[in-house]
Formats: structure tokens, C-alpha cells, sequence
């Protein structure tokens, strides 16, 4: 029993454990999550006051309205991925664990993305509602954002690894992720506008879900690279 | 081979290797910049659609293919230098990468210039290639933002080329699906899969140029390096002496 316990936790149990305390972290600091939601709203509030009220335009820019608002809001909450860990040094214990950091970096990411990608899922039908969505092209957008902001957490991870430490850290972060996750916003967006217009939207699902598969495949191993090179 | 290669390695060998290198990159580039120029504004015909006004290909075609090309010689580099730990290497990505974003502004300007008596707008945001040429531009700031932020010289050699190796797997991706998201607007109007088969007299200019342009872009990533070795060597005894030599102090 001893020597059961002394063992080394599995890799899953460090992912998990991880990722576990991260939520902990994040339910004694509710605005964490409430903040990036409130943001997401805000922005595509934004849209109809400048653009207009009229209901052709709502329903024709909704879906890339809220694809770029969604997208802005997970990098909202992406600056603070790593900060905490690396002030308290907590990131130097998983550097120095003997578990594989690449796995510790995923379970952060997954805790990233069950904090903030998730909550804007669940809220999207209430603000898609506002640009007159239908309701079965909102399954088709909480879709493509189940799936995209799962990309997107584990996409900007690797730039929130690059610049953890860094003053000069928010936009540059911005600078680093938005155009790598072009792709993503692409085919969220569009995929949604198809749904929209009576298409299929298959196509574009099927795409996302095979980036976020290639992306959860590279990233914390990138992530787990970068943040080596950040903490020497 | 290994032997030759732990010698170009090393920086003071390199150094000299440059200062050799370098007309022979820099001579036959401009040669065939001024031949392509020449032939390709006074010799090649007019195009039968757009005039004169095509004579942009000589400089817009050769700076978008180098636009790329210096994408995946910063990648290349930033790679073996993250996996073999070699300076040099570093320096050549962070030499490519200045270059690089200069070729993609290039493409981009010629394109919007292109673009205004051939679609009537100085920017499409439907086309394609000029949209992925944008990101592509993005990428290259985002990477030389990292390269700043960074004081420690071998960290943001080490960050910036993560970096680089995560857009590389990216870009062919990002170009795929700008190319998906516009041809939802309209099918591609002036560059298409194969292209209008293009004379001789308005080829060869253009091939030229093409070449011309790698034979420039080669002397000046070796200058850029070069530069970028001395200066990190600045400490050394080689460098030293060099500038002493250079000044005419024993």
C-alpha cells in the first residue's frame, strides 16, 4: 500500500490534477470567468449600434459578428494562462516535475478552455438569438465554437508560453495567436453563414474538428517547448 | 561533410566565407535584375488584355514567391537551430525574417497597384493570395515582435523559432482556407490553376527576375547575417581584432 502511494502519479493523473486545480483556482475567482462572457457580449452588442439595426444586416453579419467576438474574448483570458504560475512559481515545479510537461501543458490548456471556451458556448444561444438566428443554425454555431475555441485555447497556450514573463505581454500575445488562428476563425465563421443560407455545413465541421485534432496533436508539445525556453 | 559543416559553423569561418560570397550573389543578381528589367519593360509585347499594365509581374511575382521562399528559410534555420543548438543558424532565421516581411510589403504594394486598373479597387478582399500574403505579413511582425521583447539573445532566438515552427505548420493551412473562404464570393478571376499560357518573350524577363531576385535575396540575407555575427560576437577576440586590423591599429 506503502509503495503504492509512493509511486509516481500517471501522466493522466498529472493532466488531470492540473487542470483540476486550475478550476478550483478559477471558482474562488468567479470574474475570471464572468468577465471574458461579459466582454463576448459587448462586443457583438457593439455591432448593431454601429451597423445598424436592420434585420437583413443582423442576420447577415451575425455569425461573423459573433465568431470575431468569441475569438476575442478567449484571447482576453489567454494573457492570464500562465502569469499566476510563473509569479508564484508553481510553473517551475511542473518544469522540474517528472511527469512529461507537454502533458501538464495540455491540462492547463484544457482547464483554459473549460473555463472560458466552454461558458462562451453555452451563452452564445442567447446573444445568436439577438441577430435572429434560427435555432438549428445555432446548434451549428455552438458547434463550430465547441470545437473552434478547443482549437483556440490550445493554439494561444503556445503564445501565452512564449510571452509568460514579458512585459510588454498583451499585445504581443494578440500579435502571435491572431494570425495563426485565422483558419479557425475562417471556417467557424463561415461554416456558420452556410448553415445560415441553407447549406450543408458538414464541410466546415468536419474541417474544424481536423485542425483541432492537428492542433491538440502539436500545441503542448510546442507549449511545453516554449515554456523551457522561457523560464531558463 | 560533418567537418565541413562544423567549419561553416563556426563564426569567424563563416564571417570570411561571407565577405567571399557575397559578389558572387550580389553580381549575378543584379544582372539579371537589369536584363529582366530591361527586357521585361521595353522587349516583352503588351499583354493583348491588360496592356502594359501586366509589366507589374516582374516585380510582383518574384517578390511573392520570396516572400514565401524567406518564410521557409527562417523556418528551416530556426528548426536546425533549436535542434543542433547552432548559432548560426539562429542568426541566418533572425537575418531571413526582415527580409522576408520586406518581400511580402512588396507583393502586397505591387498587387494593390495591380489590382487598381485590373479589378478597378486598390484592395480585393476576395482574392485569395493577397489576403494570405497579408497574414503572411502579420506573421513575420508577430515574429520580429517576439524577436524585440526579448532581451536575452539566445531566449528569443529559442522563443522566435518555436514560433516560427508553429506558423510554418500553419501557413499552407492558412492559405488553404483563405483560398475555401473566398471562393464562397467568386471562383479565382486573374490567376488561375495553370494560367493563360504566357509567350516566350514576356517568360523569360520573368524568370529572370525571379532568379535575379533569389541571387539578391541571398547576398543580402549574408550581409544581414554577417552583420547580425558580429555583433554577437562582440566580445570576442576574432572581432577585435578585426576591427583593429579594419581601423589600422596593431
Amino acid at each position: 500500500m506503502m509503495d503504492q502511494q509512493r509511486q509516481m502519479p500517471g501522466i493522466w493523473a498529472g493532466m488531470v490534477a492540473v487542470a483540476r486545480r486550475d478550476l478550483l483556482l478559477v471558482l474562488k475567482r468567479p470574474g475570471d470567468v464572468l468577465n471574458p462572457l461579459f466582454f463576448f457580449a459587448m462586443v457583438a452588442t457593439l455591432f448593431p449600434l454601429a451597423v445598424g439595426p436592420s434585420v437583413e444586416q443582423l442576420e447577415f453579419s451575425g455569425p461573423g459578428v459573433l465568431w470575431v467576438a468569441a475569438l476575442l474574448a478567449m484571447l482576453l483570458s489567454l494573457n492570464s494562462l500562465f502569469t499566476s504560475d510563473f509569479e508564484d512559481g508553481s510553473l517551475e515545479q511542473m518544469l522540474v516535475s517528472s511527469l512529461p510537461l507537454s502533458a501538464l501543458a495540455f491540462g492547463k490548456a484544457a482547464a483554459h478552455w473549460l473555463s472560458s471556451g466552454l461558458p462562451l458556448v453555452i451563452v452564445s444561444p442567447l446573444v445568436a438569438m439577438t441577430f435572429r438566428m434560427p435555432v438549428a443554425v445555432v446548434g451549428v454555431l455552438m458547434l463550430t465554437l465547441l470545437l473552434g475555441t478547443l482549437s483556440l485555447s490550445l493554439l494561444g497556450s503556445i503564445g501565452a508560453a512564449l510571452t509568460v514573463g514579458l512585459h510588454r505581454g498583451t499585445a504581443l500575445l494578440s500579435l502571435l495567436v491572431l494570425p495563426l488562428s485565422m483558419p479557425v476563425l475562417i471556417f467557424g465563421a463561415r461554416t456558420v453563414s452556410l448553415a445560415a443560407a441553407g447549406d450543408t455545413a458538414a464541410g466546415g465541421l468536419y474541417f474544424l474538428a481536423a485542425y483541432t485534432v492537428l492542433i491538440m496533436s502539436i500545441a503542448p508539445f510546442a507549449t511545453a517547448a516554449a515554456l523551457r525556453i522561457s523560464n531558463e | 561533410m560533418w567537418k565541413f559543416l562544423h567549419k561553416l559553423a563556426s563564426p569567424p569561418h563563416f564571417y570570411g566565407l561571407a565577405v567571399r560570397l557575397i559578389p558572387w550573389f550580389a553580381v549575378p543578381g543584379f544582372l539579371l535584375i537589369a536584363y529582366g528589367a530591361y527586357a521585361g519593360l521595353f522587349v516583352a509585347p503588351p499583354d493583348y488584355q491588360q496592356g502594359d499594365a501586366f509589366r507589374i509581374i516582374y516585380v510582383h511575382v518574384p517578390s511573392a514567391y520570396l516572400s514565401v521562399m524567406a518564410y521557409m528559410v527562417m523556418a528551416v534555420s530556426a528548426g536546425i537551430g533549436l535542434i543542433w543548438r547552432m548559432k548560426l543558424a539562429h542568426a541566418v532565421a533572425a537575418g531571413a525574417a526582415p527580409l522576408g516581411a520586406w518581400f511580402t510589403f512588396l507583393a502586397l504594394a505591387t498587387g494593390s497597384i495591380w489590382g487598381r486598373p485590373m479589378w478597378g479597387t486598390w484592395w480585393e478582399w476576395g482574392d485569395p493570395r493577397l489576403t494570405s500574403e497579408l497574414v503572411l505579413l502579420f506573421l513575420y511582425f508577430g515574429y520580429m515582435a517576439l524577436r524585440g521583447a526579448i532581451d536575452d539573445t539566445a531566449k528569443a532566438d529559442r522563443a522566435s523559432a518555436v514560433l516560427a515552427l508553429v506558423g510554418a505548420v500553419n501557413v499552407p493551412i492558412i492559405h488553404f482556407s483563405v483560398e475555401w473562404w473566398s471562393s464562397l464570393h467568386q471562383g479565382p478571376t486573374l490567376f488561375k490553376e495553370g494560367g493563360p499560357a504566357i509567350d516566350n518573350a514576356m517568360l523569360y524577363p520573368l524568370l529572370a527576375m525571379i532568379l535575379g531576385f533569389t541571387f539578391v535575396f541571398g547576398g543580402l540575407l549574408l550581409r544581414r547575417v554577417r552583420t547580425e555575427v558580429l555583433y554577437r560576437e562582440r566580445r570576442t577576440r576574432w572581432v577585435r581584432e578585426l576591427v583593429f586590423s579594419a581601423a589600422g591599429i596593431k
